[in-house]
């Protein structure tokens, strides 16, 4: 959800913190992460003996810790850390803790708006969802994986182990001992294996893909299966139109996408993951390997014709869903692709594309020979930094913030910088 | 009548197998046999199976013949005779009682480590055939116990051990911790995006051998490394699904393990002391997803650890007293021929060190790995002594002073510490980065 409208878009750059001057202060910095409007740089600290904190804009939180992990900003700004005391875990926002506490929790969640924050947790050996500080419910379970929450955050849906059964069991394991629970509620089927989960735009139905025996993969939708088995599957997706499902199935040796159970794209592919949708549903990008060893994207069945070797990632649509950027990377050298278009240079590490939201621009961080940039439309700002954060457009599309750490060692800053267009593009 | 001939002979009862193959029937098994000849056999596997002319030459190569006083049943070829060719040859039509012994003999007699297709004159892959056969089995349901139990584990959690995701990253920070007792703010960072290299184990190190966690932190620390480790599924790089024919779980773990280093933004996986795992990141489990070579730089330990004492980046002030010898894993010496950069790290740590011979790309396999120790306990004994070859090499090295055998790999250990045990060998078993633990520099405690 974008909240950039409430940010202030001056152009100018603002040195937000003397980050490298955080070491005087304290025995341990850990590395750093910035507020989405860029107005906060914030990272782990030693406090004293076996004591941490979350130091933000240099000043740490009153509240100190046994232990502080997984420091993350949520889309809204707060920012959240995995936190114990004597023993007891839970999540800090903005230095208050949850009251209620357990014997571990991970995998911090947020919902678009950062209003919902989830996390997996553990309590006695039995395992559950966390919401925004209270179980997911009464239910707990052997083991959970695979959360996935749903946009609205209403709705919470995870891979549960839902039969005990001891290790080298092996013929229980096979009569199926897992299932997916949707805000605890289990599904009243189980399968051999559940994985990757997704909900419906509208909040109201969860497809996973599942294995019913060793060797029969397919597609469940609020606990009932496709009619088609495969071979192999990955994660489906709705269509954000309607309620149907597509997913990448393996079929007759290749990979094709199915669409409810129904060959939905005819070419086959060595490899087609990660399927996405056009922010109307109108159209379906996956990464595909049109070859053994090649890889591109496919939008409406359609590959690119340039492809890569090593592997194509990060794929995005742009907003009016008319556009598309990846990363393609052939022989270590990671190049921004738009519209099927590669940029001329080639990077160590490139992170994924920003498009403006008019769509007419894209951005995207990029890293070479240690040094951290962003690069517009294939433009590299003139300036290269000790590390960057991904760049963000302004509502107008006309101006870029860049969030930076300039200088070295004690000498390093954290600025904020909006920059026009213009300045970048001529 | 020997040892060897009475465990040979020996009924051995493994659970998987035997009540996979109460539910299946001589039909089921030409069914699936028809169906996988017809989608998954190429002219390779034909190649391999139709062309051995029987020269006995690759006899010699493996250590379950050369171990079982040279029966025919344990050379290479007799072994293909006995599996692959006998289910061509009758297009298969075997009885059940003939299909489990199909599956003791390519899961538990033979270790894939190729060193019989080195001295085949035609290049005639055994290993490749015995893998067909697995997945044959994997089909039929009828894998050892032990082995197919890992593989659920690796569908479930990603490991092979079962670590829940929670008991993952608490290993992890119990480590750090434990460490900091030795090394004031040495740190195992967890999720730290951008970091240059993940470093990847595999489950039996949160499980019974955290300890290398810990010396690689030491480590990384003392190089003074840019590192992570993730905090999800895809932190292992082991795979048994490999090893027991499940490709798709094999793929699925190896997807997992990928795209985890490409969300970390990592120049470089680094992966710890383990052979096999080598082979899945490296050949087999990248290839099942259509990638021709891993799509992010794997690393082995051996050739890390070169790099690092090449490059100073670690200090030996003195070094490892007790003489030495060296075990070449096959999956990283003939899959991947690290064995001088091996020995390169082994004199560069260790004062004394006598070779056992055969080695480097001649080495003989621990008869562990290929997924043979994991099947357990039922199969233990006829592993040991199907090793009696190694348990020669390694009293032999003794004799010539050898205190202490290096094996960069984890099943190797789990083989040869077998092996050392069972013949009372009386040697020591270290991964190299134990040795380099003990001897490097480490920063001291304030």
């Amino acid at each position: 959800m974008d909240m950039s409208n409430n940010w202030n878009w001056n152009t100018g750059k603002r040195i937000i913190a003397e980050f490298g001057k955080w070491e005087d202060n304290f025995d341990w910095v850990e590395e750093p992460y910035v507020s989405p409007d860029g107005d906060k740089i914030a990272a782990v600290v030693k406090t004293g003996e076996m004591e941490f904190s979350v130091c933000v804009n240099g000043s740490a939180w009153e509240n100190t810790f046994d232990k502080v992990w997984y420091t993350r900003f949520a889309p809204d700004g707060r920012l959240t850390a995995i936190v114990s005391d004597t023993g007891a875990w839970t999540l800090a926002i903005d230095g208050t803790a949850w009251e209620e506490t357990f014997d571990y929790i991970w995998d911090t969640r947020f919902t678009p708006d950062g209003q919902t924050i989830v996390c997996a947790a553990q309590q006695g050996m039995r395992y559950l969802l966390v919401k925004n500080g209270a179980p997911w419910g009464e239910s707990v379970f052997a083991n959970i994986g695979h959360t996935a929450v749903s946009p609205d955050g209403s709705r919470l849906a995870a891979v549960v182990q839902t039969e005990e059964f001891s290790e080298g069991d092996i013929f229980k394991f096979q009569e199926g001992c897992y299932s997916v629970a949707v805000n605890g509620h289990v599904w009243d089927r189980n399968f051999v294996n559940a994985w990757e989960t997704s909900f419906s735009a509208n909040n109201q139905h969860v497809a996973t893909e599942v294995r019913l025996s060793l060797y029969d993969y397919t597609i469940a939708v609020d606990g009932q299966t496709w009619n088609a088995t495969y071979p192999s599957v990955w994660k489906p997706v709705f269509n954000p139109r309607d309620t149907t499902v597509t997913a990448p199935v393996k079929s007759a040796g290749a990979w094709i996408l199915a669409c409810d159970g129904q060959p939905l794209w005819t070419r086959k592919y060595a490899q087609l993951w990660h399927h996405m949708y056009s922010p109307d549903g109108s159209k379906i990008a996956a990464i595909a390997a049109p070859k053994f060893g090649r890889w591109t994207m496919a939008i409406d069945d359609q590959p690119w014709s340039a492809t890569f070797g090593d592997f194509v990632d990060e794929a995005v649509f742009s907003p009016d869903g008319q556009r598309l950027a990846c990363i393609g990377v052939e022989n270590k050298q990671h190049r921004i692709v738009v519209d099927g278009q590669t940029w001329a240079d080639g990077f160590d590490m490139a992170w994924q594309p920003v498009f403006s939201p008019d769509s007419q621009h894209v951005a995207a961080r990029v890293e070479k020979d240690g040094q951290f940039s962003i690069v517009v439309d294939g433009q590299p700002l003139k300036e290269a930094f000790n590390r960057v954060w991904d760049p963000v457009f302004s509502p107008d599309s006309r101006h870029i913030m860049v969030r930076a750490l300039e200088g070295q060692g004690t000498d390093a800053v954290y600025t904020r910088a909006v920059i026009p267009l213009t300045e970048i593009l001529g | 009548m020997n040892d060897a001939t009475v465990v040979e002979t020996k009924e051995i009862y493994d659970k998987g197998i035997e009540e996979g193959a109460a539910k299946l029937t001589p039909e089921k098994i030409k069914q699936v046999y028809t169906q996988m000849m017809n989608a998954e056999a190429g002219a390779r596997l034909k190649t391999y199976v139709e062309n051995c002319v029987s020269c006995g030459l690759c006899s010699e190569a493996c250590h379950f013949y050369l171990s079982y006083d040279k029966d025919p049943r344990f050379s290479p070829a007799g072994k293909v005779r006995q599996t692959m060719a006998t289910l061509m040859k009758k297009k298969g039509a075997v009885s059940v009682e003939t299909m489990k012994k199909i599956s003791e003999i390519a899961s538990t007699e033979c270790n894939l480590c190729k060193r019989c297709a080195q001295y085949c004159p035609f290049g005639l892959d055994v290993a490749f055939v015995m893998l067909f056969v697995r997945r044959l089995c994997h089909k039929l349901g009828i894998s050892p116990h032990y082995i197919q139990d890992t593989a659920h584990s690796h569908s479930v959690t990603g490991n092979q051990m079962w670590v829940k995701s929670d008991e993952w990253i608490d290993s992890l920070q119990w480590q750090e911790e434990e460490a900091q007792d030795e090394i004031e703010n040495l740190r195992i960072p967890v999720e730290k995006e951008g970091a240059e290299i993940f470093y990847s184990v595999i489950g039996p190190e949160p499980k019974f051998r955290a300890q290398l966690i810990y010396q690689a932190a030491v480590i990384f620390n003392a190089a003074g490394l840019n590192w992570t480790m993730p905090a999800t599924p895809g932190w292992d790089n082991s795979d048994m699904a490999m090893f027991t024919g499940d490709h798709e779980i094999m793929a699925r773990i190896k997807r997992m393990h990928f795209e985890t280093a490409m969300r970390l933004k990592v120049k470089r996986i680094v992966m710890g002391e383990c052979g096999h795992a080598f082979r899945s990141v490296y050949d087999m489990g990248n290839r099942a997803l259509a990638w021709r070579m891993p799509p992010v730089e794997v690393t082995h330990s051996i050739e890390f650890f070169y790099e690092l004492l090449r490059d100073g980046k670690i200090k030996i002030p003195e070094k490892y007293k007790p003489t030495v010898t060296v075990h070449d894993p096959c999956n990283v010496v003939r899959g991947r021929g690290l064995h001088e950069m091996l020995r390169y790290v082994v004199h560069a740590t260790c004062e004394n060190v006598v070779e056992m011979h055969p080695n480097r790309e001649h080495n003989i396999c621990c008869a562990a790995g290929g997924g043979v120790i994991n099947c357990g306990p039922p199969w233990k004994m006829k592993r040991v002594n199907g090793n009696k070859i190694k348990a020669n090499q390694l009293f032999e090295t003794k004799s010539r002073g050898a205190e202490t055998c290096v094996a960069p790999c984890h099943n190797c250990h789990g083989g040869l510490e077998d092996i050392i045990h069972h013949n009372e060998i009386g040697m020591d078993l270290k991964f190299l980065g134990d040795i380099i633990y003990e001897v490097m520099e480490k920063p001291e405690r304030v």
